[in-house]
């Protein structure tokens, strides 16, 4: 099999994948109870929380284990929104974020009175900073805008804004990162949010991690216990927790031996498949090597997503969170491209286990599918 | 960069006469085993220095290390090179370039006299050099630098050394005896340890626990502090953990409750002192300090300390709470020690418990009940836990 949707998931790691399962016979323990057996699964929880914070350089009380990257940006996106409304109820996004913060800023503004700016972005899906600049309000409390668009690939410009919002120093900055862990370096510096998935790195599904600076207070959505700060309560998942360490470590082990080789496949599959005739490449500007987006005109992206899967090669039309909903993706219509290149387009992703092999068969199938179907529109 | 050796220099041992290899050699044994994590490592012992060649391991995380072995004056990173002074001034200015330091001094020795450059020309030359090509602003101060580069032209090499690092001082742990510290889980108890090992008195711990009035989280708070005091010896400390609970209840039962505090601790002294006896210790140490509590005044120490025979040593008895606690941080204990959990001496206060005790009640007091008894069971009993560098080694989970 060729599989080329890791910006959908990723396999699990065999290393964290055996200790895991170690974990999971050895510790059913609550790691909250007193006994020995609790104390010490707590530990290694903690030393994991450590750990982590270690490997992104922050503080060990601002990493929050959450259930999944979506988790991370809701409980960060509401927790300020209802920490801060009584400075003001302006959020400023981008029209292109992950449906987990789009559909939070829409709840914020249809049952909570929020007022939510949509930054615009350009046909390679990138904003304009200058845009973010003439949305910011006396009453905005919050700027939330991805890293890496999970759709096109595309790498917002965070330093920028983090240099615009010096100057606003009562605006939160929150970051979805779920898309760029592993695969560029990240800098926290400046950020009073982060949101992580630990499934994009090779590691569990049910595991996400959210960074939230110690100077920035959040409205807990899962009220109970005393577990994560009281930020979330609920019986800690410990096993998961503790694994999240070395997912991590592996993930960002021989980093740029990592990134120089995607760099390589990146360029290579974009230089292949504009051999093709009828595709266009909608990947553009500064962005990730993992993902390329193009478009074969004429063709419907479902037909030629289900013809390489009879052929064993795994892609997808978009991201696998909205992948059940209407016919032209959200982010796509976007970017504002013709009508016809946004209806067919096609996501590939790749990784460091990507071999240049797959890239080949790849292509060779494309190749013989766009020879064999019908163009439908 | 990374160096290529490290010059390590002894500290007060290079006073002391015949008895030199006895302590040059156990610094070198304690030294390996602080350092055992670093396998590729080499040790080469000399007369006044001893130099251990890196071979590939991380400078700065060796240096972490060896800035807790007792016996170490101080110790400077080395670089050696061919004897090209072009690449040698490349280097210096790369490692200045890494630092941060703003004043600098080049010293050169030339003791090869062959070589055609002068000390005093060759400093100029190397400090032009590194204004050159050093980004931010640098000024050399030839009295009191803050980078201090020394040059040494040998006839086979040149020598670099950068800024010397203090060691941790004191006499290599293990060529003073060893002792038996009382070990409670407070900040006092770790800092008199720390002390004791530094004068190079190796140390063994007794715990008094008293289950299930003192809990887990006690318990392993003792094992944390030992496991950072042990970076500080050969790397290994033994603990015994004696269960105090039936003694303390028959103390409690058989004494006024203003002398029960007084006759625990003297149980406690004597149950010391035979385990100190068992295990070839010389002294206890503890962490009393005069007049802290009521069992630290000096009528207190008088009382409690008759009953036994061997020397209490008490190294912290004339220091400060804050300068104790300034130790505390230094070595890292402090905020285990300040765990909010029950040790056995504070799990039944007496509201008012005596400071200045007669030594005559208090026998009067233990004749009414077999303590001995209770003393060797602890004795007998006792729980004997080796801390080194497998406590809590998860390695493999993270």
């Amino acid at each position: 099999m060729v599989y080329l949707d890791y910006a959908a998931t990723t396999p699990y790691n065999k290393d964290v994948l055996k200790t895991y399962t170690q974990l999971l016979e050895k510790y059913f323990y609550n790691a909250d109870s007193i006994y020995s057996q609790g104390i010490e699964v707590n530990r290694l929880l903690e030393k994991s929380r450590g750990l982590l914070a270690k490997m992104l350089d922050v503080d060990e009380e601002e990493m929050i284990f959450t259930s999944c990257g979506s988790e991370a940006n809701n409980m960060a996106i509401k927790g300020i929104a209802f920490q801060y409304q009584n400075r003001g109820k302006h959020i400023i996004t981008t029209s292109i974020e992950h449906s987990s913060v789009y559909e939070t800023c829409k709840e914020l503004e249809e049952v909570f009175g929020f007022e939510v700016t949509y930054l615009p972005v350009d046909h390679t899906g990138h904003i304009h900073i200058d845009d973010l600049k003439k949305s910011i309000r006396n009453d905005t409390i919050l700027v939330s805008v991805m890293c890496i668009n999970n759709e096109v690939g595309s790498i917002q410009p965070i330093e920028e804004i983090k240099n615009v919002l010096k100057d606003h120093p009562l605006v939160k900055f929150h970051v979805d990162m779920v898309q760029a862990l592993g695969k560029i370096k990240i800098d926290l510096k400046g950020i009073d949010c982060a949101s992580f998935s630990a499934h994009k790195i090779n590691g569990l599904k049910g595991s996400g991690l959210l960074f939230k600076r110690k100077s920035t207070t959040l409205v807990p959505l899962i009220n109970g216990g005393q577990q994560e700060f009281g930020l979330r309560g609920g019986t800690s998942n410990a096993c998961t927790y503790i694994v999240l360490a070395k997912t991590l470590r592996l993930a960002l082990e021989n980093f740029d031996q990592k990134e120089k080789y995607v760099s390589k496949l990146n360029k290579y599959l974009i230089k292949e498949l504009q051999t093709i005739p009828d595709v266009i490449i909608n990947t553009g500007g500064k962005v990730s090597s993992h993902i390329v987006n193009f478009s074969c005109i004429g063709y419907k992206p479902e037909v030629i997503l289900h013809a390489l899967e009879e052929k064993d090669i795994l892609i997808s039309t978009r991201s696998a969170c909205s992948s059940k909903t209407s016919d032209v993706s959200r982010v796509m219509q976007q970017l504002h491209l013709p009508d016809e290149v946004a209806k067919s387009a096609l996501r590939v992703s790749i990784s460091d286990l990507t071999k240049e092999e797959e890239i080949d068969k790849f292509i060779y199938c494309l190749k013989e599918v766009l020879d064999s179907i019908k163009k439908q529109r | 960069m990374e160096a290529n050796y490290i010059v390590v220099r002894f500290g007060e041992l290079t006073t002391k006469g015949k008895n030199r290899k006895l302590f040059t050699q156990k610094l070198l044994k304690n030294a390996k085993e602080i350092l055992f994590e670093f396998p590729q490592l080499q040790y080469q012992l000399q007369y006044d220095r001893l130099y251990i060649y890196l071979n590939g391991a991380n400078h700065l995380l060796v240096n972490e290390k060896l800035k807790t072995v007792f016996g170490i004056h101080s110790f400077s990173n080395a670089y050696k090179f061919e004897k090209d002074l072009d690449v040698v001034k490349d280097a210096i200015a790369k490692m200045i370039n890494e630092d941060t330091k703003t004043t600098f001094k080049i010293n050169t020795k030339r003791s090869d006299k062959t070589f055609p450059k002068k000390s005093q020309d060759i400093n100029r030359e190397i400090a032009g050099h590194v204004f050159h090509h050093v980004d931010r602003q640098l000024k050399v101060d030839v009295h009191h630098p803050e980078m201090l580069v020394t040059v040494e032209i040998r006839h086979d090499a040149i020598y670099v050394m950068t800024n010397v690092i203090k060691g941790a001082g004191g006499y290599p742990v293990g060529i003073g005896g060893k002792a038996l510290l009382m070990l409670s889980g407070g900040i006092d108890s770790p800092v008199a340890g720390y002390l004791t090992l530094k004068r190079g008195v190796d140390i063994e711990c007794v715990h008094f626990a008293a289950p299930p009035y003192t809990n887990e989280f006690a318990r392993e708070k003792v094992f944390d502090l030992v496991d950072k005091l042990r970076h500080y010896t050969h790397g290994q400390i033994t603990v015994h953990v004696v269960n105090f609970t039936k003694l303390q209840l028959a103390v409690y039962d058989h004494c006024d409750e203003s002398y029960a505090m007084t006759v625990m601790r003297r149980m406690m002294y004597r149950i010391g002192e035979k385990l100190a006896i068992k295990n070839h210790c010389l002294a206890l140490v503890n962490g009393e300090s005069i007049g802290q509590v009521a069992s630290q005044t000096l009528d207190s120490m008088n009382v409690i300390n008759q009953v036994i025979s061997i020397p209490v040593l008490r190294p912290v008895l004339c220091l400060d709470k804050l300068e104790i606690i300034d130790i505390a941080q230094k070595i890292d204990t402090y905020d285990i020690s300040i765990r909010p959990h029950e040790d056995c001496c504070t799990i039944f206060t007496p509201k008012a418990p005596a400071t200045k005790p007669k030594s005559y009640k208090a026998e009067a007091f233990e004749a009414t009940f077999d303590y001995e008894t209770y003393v060797n069971e602890c004795v007998e009993n006792v729980e004997t836990i080796v801390v080194d560098a497998n406590y809590k080694n998860d390695e493999e989970i993270f």
